[in-house]
């Protein structure tokens, strides 16, 4: 007779010294956990409850303009400082992480309009309404960090005139060229006073500009006779323009998928192309109630960050339909730039009330130092919250933002508008021969014409 | 060589199919291609999780289970328990003894859920805690009052005791912490751990669920079938089921008055019952010596065996302990196919009378509560050998034991999670075709709409206009208005009814005649 029992020994299964961790066996047999889908839901609830009550995503506002700040630029190589200039022509370098000012660059005459800082992040390059454009040398990392935070000013390394007033201003991603926008689109390099090349398509003025990340020569502007035009630097002509019914804020090339690009639209929504196929939009992002101000890629390249004219700034993932995040305030009046941080952790909005806000990305994130056992934590909670988030409860719990009123009440009236006018399109086309009243897909629908 | 690969390829397959829980989701039908496409890269994660799994089964799990095996014409069912006690090593044999207390009646056993502590009730008010382990006794009580049944609550701290009038909670230490007035005399309890409910059936026939962690009374219900000793949890799905003495079976959630399923078992009251770990068989036994597997998923017998048994379990591995009278049969199921038969069998001494079975979780032995005491036996191949710390841990500490308290009761599921399915959470319902109301239904409804109008109150004119002739008038015409919606849906269908009586009419109408048949226009 064969006979084999189980025995355990308490050496093998428990520690020997008190300093050793603690030993863990597991098992993954599905008998021995039962219900397990039960346990999952009510994880998921509780996570999606823990996730709501820490959500406190405003960290601090940045005071000290003395109008409404127009323009934003990410330093590429310091990850703490951020550039502002506002509507009085006052430029100034920020602390994050102390939420002050460095040091300011006084200078230009009236509203500074773009900002724009160039690859190796040791020039600051700024143009304005007073048709100029003015280069500075940005202060050392040294410099930034010392506890000297009076206002320190430094001294313009160089200022071109030129023909008229200018809307923006970009600098290549690999290279020393960068391009300005306003009654023309001109290219400058760093040591000429006078742009090395000009291209005018169209007759209305261009009021933003950016180059493409991955490819160095390559740029897209918008313009106000709601066109969206790209340029490649090495053809003498610009490639390829399309039109729209209304007109693009602002641009923002996708970090990570260079050959797509979103634009921020005059009419609440924002549309992200692929630069090879214009005549579709790839997506359509739709939760702002009013125009759309700015846009900005986190460089993670799966979300982006939008600020607009009503008072609100909303995070929408890529390729997604409508916002996952929505952040306001009641001090917040209306946002024109908004910047996503160069460690995808925050974003930093630029406001008429003459403050920049500093946010976190993602609102329950714990900040500072996580520890491994807290961050696999973390991730398995927010897994299983998005594995259950569709069913009811949950879904209501994460869904949840609160909304301010004048919000709420005019993204009702605007649905309420919409359906009304899809409504009516459907009756008419039922009521007509079929074949005759075509519905246009909404990606084609807001789209004029490509013209090569 | 191939051929050995190939076995344990279909081996690693059973595994993977083990751990897949179900079938891939059929991604054919779907429209909305980004979704498509999300669900397809999840569906290969759980491949590949799952197979990742069967791996860590087959080379990294640290023990191996007990088996018993007989050589030449021995048969398993004839080793006596003295015979396995030579084989075995010194710190099994610990395992196996019996202790023998003649006054204070028949025991009854509980373990806690990693096997490491037993509570034992004698009938004459005898409360014992052991550690099994070490096999020493950490508290006995003497409460000096009928004790019908023992329970553990989630671990070793509490336990719960049906004693003559109401059953207690009692502290590791035998303090009484709490007396349940509300469940009256029970005579079976039954804790159900994932929602820390306490079921009780009591001599009346009532069964009480109660919430140990804030003390609400969840469910309270009158089974209508008198008093029962037969109560057991369905640890799959967390339904209590209850044996009556009309030998149905029926199965009882918190949330519902009625029971979920009410089977037929036996011709005579049933004795006992108990539940695969798996959650698919239920073993019955009733008195007229027979004991019954059934498939719970098509509440079938799937095989009959003849025999008394005054109590039945199943072990982590699925081995059947069937007791009565003295003598302890433990039937297995070899061949996969759910057919049980004889593995070995135990008679402990003439005149002792088995009162409960009980297979200790994560080891190979068998718990005995008899009217003299309680045995312990040894059972190769019942205990499952590779616990999972999270799950339940022999070992723990007592910060491990704290730890795992607050986490499982931050897991603690709502009673309504307890259904036959549990699958079935998180699942879309089917969408329901919308029924037409029967004719009583409507019927019904009219009644309500009358009676509804019937009690509106009519305002009373002034100025001379208040006649009663009058207000008989408007109060009928108010009546008349509630019931015309009715009336004139009966109406309509009539119609369409007798116009389908007339198109069935046509068709049927010899050829001769069909040209005076009413043509439809098209």
């Amino acid at each position: 007779m064969k006979v084999k029992v189980i025995s355990r020994s308490t050496d093998e299964f428990t520690r020997e010294r008190s300093q050793d961790l603690q030993r863990v066996f597991r098992n993954f047999d599905p008998s021995l956990r039962t219900q397990e889908k039960a346990v999952e839901y009510v994880r998921a609830l509780n996570a999606a409850k823990l996730d709501k009550i820490f959500a406190r995503p405003f960290i601090g506002a940045m005071d000290g303009h003395r109008d409404s700040i127009k323009c934003m630029a990410k330093n590429p190589s310091y990850l703490k400082g951020i550039f502002s200039g506002s509507d009085d022509g006052d430029i100034r370098l920020w602390d994050i992480a102390s939420r002050r000012t460095v040091c300011q660059f006084p200078g230009h005459q009236s509203a500074v309009q773009g900002l724009t800082v160039s690859t190796d992040g040791s020039i600051l390059v700024s143009c304005g309404s007073d048709c100029t454009v003015r280069l500075w040398n940005v202060p050392g990392a040294t410099r930034a960090d010392s506890d000297n935070l009076s206002d320190n000013s430094a001294k313009a390394l160089a200022v071109y005139v030129w023909k008229n007033a200018f809307r923006a201003v970009d600098h290549q991603w690999d290279g020393d060229l960068f391009a300005t926008a306003g009654a023309q689109v001109d290219i400058w390099n760093h040591n000429r006073s006078q742009p090395v090349n000009t291209f005018d398509w169209g007759t209305d003025t261009t009021i933003s500009i950016r180059f493409n990340p991955g490819e160095p020569n390559i740029l897209a502007t918008s313009a106000n006779d709601r066109s969206i035009t790209l340029y490649d630097l090495r053809m003498s002509s610009p490639a390829r323009k399309v039109i729209m019914r209304t007109k693009a804020n602002s641009i923002a090339w996708n970090p990570m998928e260079p050959m797509n690009f979103t634009v921020a639209n005059e009419d609440c929504n924002c549309y992200s192309y692929d630069a090879r196929k214009l005549d579709e939009a790839k997506c359509v992002h739709k939760d702002h109630v009013s125009a759309v101000m700015d846009i900005d890629f986190s460089p993670t390249g799966r979300e982006f960050v939008t600020g607009s004219y009503d008072r609100t700034v909303r995070i929408f993932q890529y390729n997604g339909g409508h916002s996952r995040e929505i952040y306001h305030t009641k001090r917040m009046q209306r946002v024109f730039c908004v910047k996503y941080s160069s460690d995808a952790s925050y974003v930093i909005s630029g406001t008429d009330d003459t403050n920049l806000r500093l946010w976190k990305a993602k609102a329950s994130e714990q900040l500072g130092v996580v520890l491994p056992r807290e961050k696999k934590k973390h991730e398995y909670l927010e897994a299983v919250k998005n594995r259950y988030k569709h069913l009811p409860e949950v879904k209501r719990i994460v869904r949840h933002r609160h909304l301010p009123k004048p919000i709420y009440k005019a993204a009702n009236l605007r649905r309420t508008m919409i359906e009304a006018e899809r409504r009516k399109e459907q009756r008419r086309k039922a009521h007509s021969a079929p074949g005759s009243v075509v519905t246009e897909s909404i990606r084609k629908r807001r789209i004029i014409k490509e013209v090569e | 060589m191939g051929a050995k690969e190939e076995n344990g390829d279909g081996e690693m397959d059973q595994t993977v199919k083990k751990y897949l829980r179900g079938e891939a989701a059929n991604l054919e039908g779907l429209q909305d291609k980004k979704l498509k496409g999300q669900l397809a890269i999840r569906e290969e994660l759980y491949g590949k999780s799952a197979k990742a799994a069967a791996k860590i089964e087959k080379w990294l799990l640290p023990s191996e289970g007990g088996y018993l095996e007989a050589e030449g014409i021995e048969k398993t069912w004839r080793i006596k328990q003295e015979s396995i006690a030579r084989e075995v090593d010194i710190l099994s044999l610990r395992n196996q003894y019996d202790i023998v207390l003649p006054e204070l009646g028949p025991y009854t056993l509980d373990f806690t859920p990693n096997g490491r502590y037993m509570a034992a009730a004698g009938c004459k008010g005898h409360l014992a805690i052991v550690d099994m382990k070490t096999l020493s006794l950490k508290k006995e009580i003497q409460v000096r009052e009928t004790v019908r049944d023992v329970v553990y609550l989630h671990n070793e701290l509490f336990f719960a005791a049906a004693q003559k009038k109401y059953p207690y909670i009692y502290n590791r230490d035998g303090t009484e912490l709490h007396c349940l007035k509300e469940h009256g005399a029970v005579s079976r309890l039954q804790f159900l751990k994932n929602h820390f409910l306490l079921a009780s059936i009591n001599k009346f026939g009532q069964l009480h669920y109660q919430d140990v962690t804030m003390g609400e009374m969840v469910g309270n219900f009158r089974t209508g079938s008198g008093r029962t000793d037969a109560m057991q949890v369905n640890p799959f799905n967390g339904v209590v089921a209850l044996g009556h003495s009309s030998g149905t079976v029926t199965m009882w959630k918190p949330t519902s008055a009625a029971p979920l399923v009410k089977m037929l078992c036996h011709p005579g009251p049933v004795s006992s019952l108990a539940f695969h770990p798996n959650g698919h068989l239920m073993a019955t036994s009733g008195k007229e010596k027979k004991i019954k597997i059934w498939d719970l998923r098509k509440f079938e017998v799937i095989q009959t065996l003849s025999g008394h048994a005054k109590t039945l379990n199943f072990s982590q591995k699925g081995l059947l302990a069937a007791g009565t009278g003295s003598f302890v049969q433990i039937l297995g199921d070899f061949s996969g196919s759910q057919n049980y038969s004889r593995y070995m069998s135990h008679s402990i001494a003439k005149g002792y009378q088995v009162g409960k079975v009980l297979f200790r979780p994560y080891e190979d032995v068998l718990g005995i509560g008899h009217s003299m005491g309680w045995s312990s036996i040894l059972i190769p191949g019942s205990g499952e050998p590779n616990f999972d710390s999270w799950v339940a841990n022999p070992f723990e500490t007592s910060k491990q034991r704290r730890e795992k308290e607050v986490h499982s009761l931050l897991d603690k599921l709502p009673p309504e999670t307890i259904m036959l399915d549990p699958t079935k959470v998180g699942t879309v319902r089917p969408a329901r075709k919308k029924e037409k109301p029967t004719k009583e239904e409507r019927e019904a409804e009219m009644e309500a709409a009358v009676e509804a109008a019937k009690d509106s109150d009519i305002k009373r004119k002034t100025k001379g206009r208040n006649k009663p002739s009058k207000r008989a008038k408007k109060r009928k015409e108010i009546i008349d208005r509630a019931k015309r919606p009715f009336l004139e849906q009966q109406v309509e269908e009539q119609e369409t009814f007798r116009k389908k009586q007339k198109t069935n009419m046509e068709t049927e109408m010899p050829k001769s005649l069909q040209r005076f048949v009413r043509q439809k226009a098209t």
